[in-house]
């Protein structure tokens, strides 16, 4: 059977190019890129092209990049780094209720040691109110974390925004780029962020690799120790062919970045109207707000989203129910009852996440397997 | 797919004889979720551990098949969890494998199993199941390995789910399902048994009944009583009528000369009664919720062997019909020690299972 992957805001393939750089980096360059000798240096080499690779792709000066092992810990980094660099004994952080976990999680641990934690609503479309920021932030204010591009909805934030408010009352802000980054255009000079993660294989780079931007004169104290890797920032040998492919991807990303978000948008707009066309009861999530060009969270009432994704993964097309994260949990998605939907309704969405290799036959294809799917489990359900 | 040996050959069994089927695990309660209950024992050999669900995912991918995890929490938590735990608290003493048989695995599951396209559902318990062309009735059986059989935990089954199951390991002893699993080089061949209540840790139920009522917030209610002999002298003091059960001898903190027993408790009171074992003997009572299984009813006086507990020897008896249809009166033809409430009674004629109810 064949197998089609609809599920790129979890992971995606490594794009051949970046896969045949990385291959050869591997074979070829193995020096310790803190070595003084030819070995080293040639890693060395590496490593800072890739830096200016990253960087150039959200506008950044390399020397504001440091590089992680992926997304979640370059939003651990950030968030502790800001609040422990603040040295205050009572400090507070404000981030969105719609975070991914790495996000959530890390507040919650600053919260059981005893730090304040806003956490803000979203409007019925997903988005953040900026005016909602600026009534949050307080004197201890030290953080605000909002995400750029939603991992289940696609949905963006007006960033820009929020930051002219965080600036305004000089406290830092901090965003989770990772499923903006390679699907919308990054500027941290316009968006006016102080830190920005970034993470690999959601852009055709492969897992175990990702950044943190960390803007000139933003002060981050270090959360892990060992030698003086990163600029005193992320200690640990670099992985040098993982960084060699991450920024081979964004390079990639930024080339083809303009005509592949004009043929993921029509793609997305394509399985939309076919699904909301065909299939009865369904409605698409934070449709009404600016979003990623790839990604479309639909709900299919009467429908249980587990047993569609089984449904659909044995019909061959990967989807997903939301985070990969969070699967398995038997919470509803804190994003879509976030946004308003009923704990049946978030429970019956499916997220459907396009990418470079998905062609409008796949999409057809899908909707045909999705149509079927959802009549069959809505005959069941009534027989039940 | 528990992660088990008998699952796993199931598994293998049925990709061996050519079926086309999926494997998937059902996620029913979250072993992290009371940390209290003996965390450092929480990956292994209880109901959904990660390890578990490590080893049949091996062995998915050894034999073969697509894989999943469906996660029936909540409905787990709401139908077999809170039943438990309110049964206890009203002084009885519940089996909660009927009911995550009734309505988890033979219902909640099979819905999936129609989700996914699925026609028919296997699972590695020890039971039969052969339709009867004369009655038209599928039948339910003892398993051939007697130590083994679960029947007692499977007298829920409906006809409709009884027709779309396959308990593929009843015509086997479990030395043999260990010797395949060894020969299809199964990775869990010679992994142990599970054994006892999956989500209760070392069947200190006690233990999980206190941490689950903080867990929801519940005050623990003031369940303290006195022990008190079946002519009505008090012996002690006892710390909540859950602690005991119907037969019960160790634990009740008096000394005697003569051995006591627990005969029965009684939550609105918060009395425990003992007495000696010939007061637990006892001669007939009331099944109700009965569910019929390879008979249609009894309309008149029925002879059958009736077991009042997974571990009881079916014992003859009559089954009378009575007023209600929902209940009958079973009459043993010798009386039999610990009827317990909450306990199923399940009736036998030889191998086939009548049907059964629930003691009240």
């Amino acid at each position: 059977m064949q197998h089609f992957y609809f599920d790129h805001n979890a992971t995606t393939p490594v794009a051949p190019e970046v896969l045949e750089t990385m291959v050869s980096c591997l074979g070829q360059v193995y020096g310790n890129a803190s070595s003084i000798h030819h070995f080293g240096q040639a890693a060395k080499q590496k490593l800072e092209a890739a830096r200016r690779q990253v960087a150039a792709l959200i506008h950044a000066s390399p020397a504001e990049v440091v590089f992680t092992s992926g997304g979640t810990e370059a939003d651990n980094l950030a968030i502790f780094g800001v609040v422990r660099a603040a040295g205050r004994p009572l400090a507070h952080v404000i981030v969105s209720s719609i975070e991914h976990p790495a996000v959530l999680a890390s507040a919650a641990q600053l919260e059981r040691e005893g730090v304040a934690v806003t956490r803000l609503p979203v409007n019925a479309n997903g988005i953040v109110d900026p005016e909602g920021v600026r009534r949050a932030i307080r004197p201890d204010t030290v953080l605000v974390s909002i995400m750029h591009a939603n991992n289940e909805l696609g949905v963006v934030q007006p960033i820009a925004e929020i930051s002219r408010i965080a600036r305004e009352a000089g406290v830092a802000l901090h965003v989770d780029g990772v499923q903006a980054l390679g699907k919308i255009p990054v500027d941290v000079e316009t968006l006016g962020v102080d830190l920005y993660s970034m993470s690999g294989h959601k852009l055709y780079a492969p897992k175990g690799v990702g950044a943190l931007y960390v803007s000139k004169g933003t002060r981050l104290a270090p959360t892990a120790f060992g030698g003086h890797h990163e600029r005193d920032r992320r200690p640990g040998t670099e992985n040098v062919p993982g960084i060699v492919a991450f920024g081979a991807a964004c390079e990639l990303a930024e080339r083809t970045l303009a005509a592949e978000s004009e043929r993921l948008a029509a793609l997305r707009d394509r399985l939309e109207s076919a699904v909301l066309g065909r299939i009865s009861g369904t409605g698409v999530s934070g449709r009404y707000a600016n979003r990623t060009p790839n990604t479309s969270n639909i709900y299919f009432d009467g429908v249980d989203g587990e047993a569609m994704v089984i449904a659909l993964d044995l019909r061959g097309f990967a989807v997903s129910t939301g985070s990969a994260c969070s699967s398995g949990a038997i919470m509803p998605s804190h994003v879509l009852t976030a946004l308003g939907l009923s704990a049946d309704r978030a429970r019956s969405s499916l997220r459907f996440s396009l990418g470079r290799t998905t062609t409008a036959e796949q999409v057809d294809a899908l909707v045909d397997a999705v149509e079927a799917s959802v009549a069959h489990l809505r005959r069941i359900s009534v027989h039940a | 797919m528990s992660g088990g040996v008998d699952s796993s050959t199931v598994a293998a069994l049925l990709v061996r004889q050519g079926h086309k089927i999926v494997g998937m695990t059902m996620q029913l309660w979250n072993q992290r979720r009371l940390p209290e209950l003996a965390p450092e024992t929480a990956g292994h050999g209880r109901c959904c551990s990660l390890d578990d669900v490590y080893d049949a995912r091996r062995v998915a991918e050894q034999v073969g098949i697509p894989y999943y995890v469906v996660n029936f929490e909540q409905q787990f938590e709401e139908q077999v969890v809170q039943p438990f735990v309110e049964e206890y608290l009203a002084g009885r003493t519940p089996i909660p494998c009927t009911l995550c048989n009734n309505y988890i695995k033979f219902d909640r599951f099979l819905e999936m199993a129609d989700s996914v396209g699925a026609h028919r559902i296997a699972t590695g318990h020890y039971a039969r199941v052969r339709y009867d062309e004369a009655s038209g009735r599928y039948q339910l059986l003892r398993a051939r390995d007697g130590s083994k059989d679960q029947t007692y935990f499977l007298f829920g089954l409906t006809q409709k789910q009884l027709a779309r199951t396959l308990f593929p390991l009843g015509e086997m002893v479990k030395p043999e399902v260990r010797q395949l699993a060894r020969e299809m080089d199964l990775a869990v061949a010679s992994k142990g048994d599970s054994q006892e209540i999956c989500f209760v840790p070392n069947g200190d139920y006690a233990a999980f009944l206190n941490a689950y009522l903080k867990d929801k917030g519940v005050e623990p209610q003031s369940t303290h009583g006195s022990i008190v002999t079946t002519d009505g002298r008090t012996l002690g003091e006892h710390q909540g009528v859950h602690h005991f059960t119907v037969g019960q001898r160790k634990g009740l903190g008096i000394s005697s000369k003569e051995p006591l027993y627990v005969i029965s408790t009684d939550s609105q009171t918060q009395r425990v009664v003992v007495g000696g074992n010939e007061d637990l003997l006892c001669g007939r009572f009331v099944a109700r919720q009965l569910n019929w299984i390879s008979i249609a009813g009894v309309a008149a006086p029925v002879r059958a062997q009736v077991k009042i507990r997974n571990k009881h020897a079916a014992a003859p008896a009559t089954i009378h019909p009575t007023a209600d249809a929902g209940c009958v009166e079973v009459v043993f033809d010798e009386p039999q020690r610990a009827v317990t409430p909450g306990q199923g009674a399940v009736f036998y004629d030889g191998d086939l299972v009548l049907g059964g109810g629930w003691i009240g």
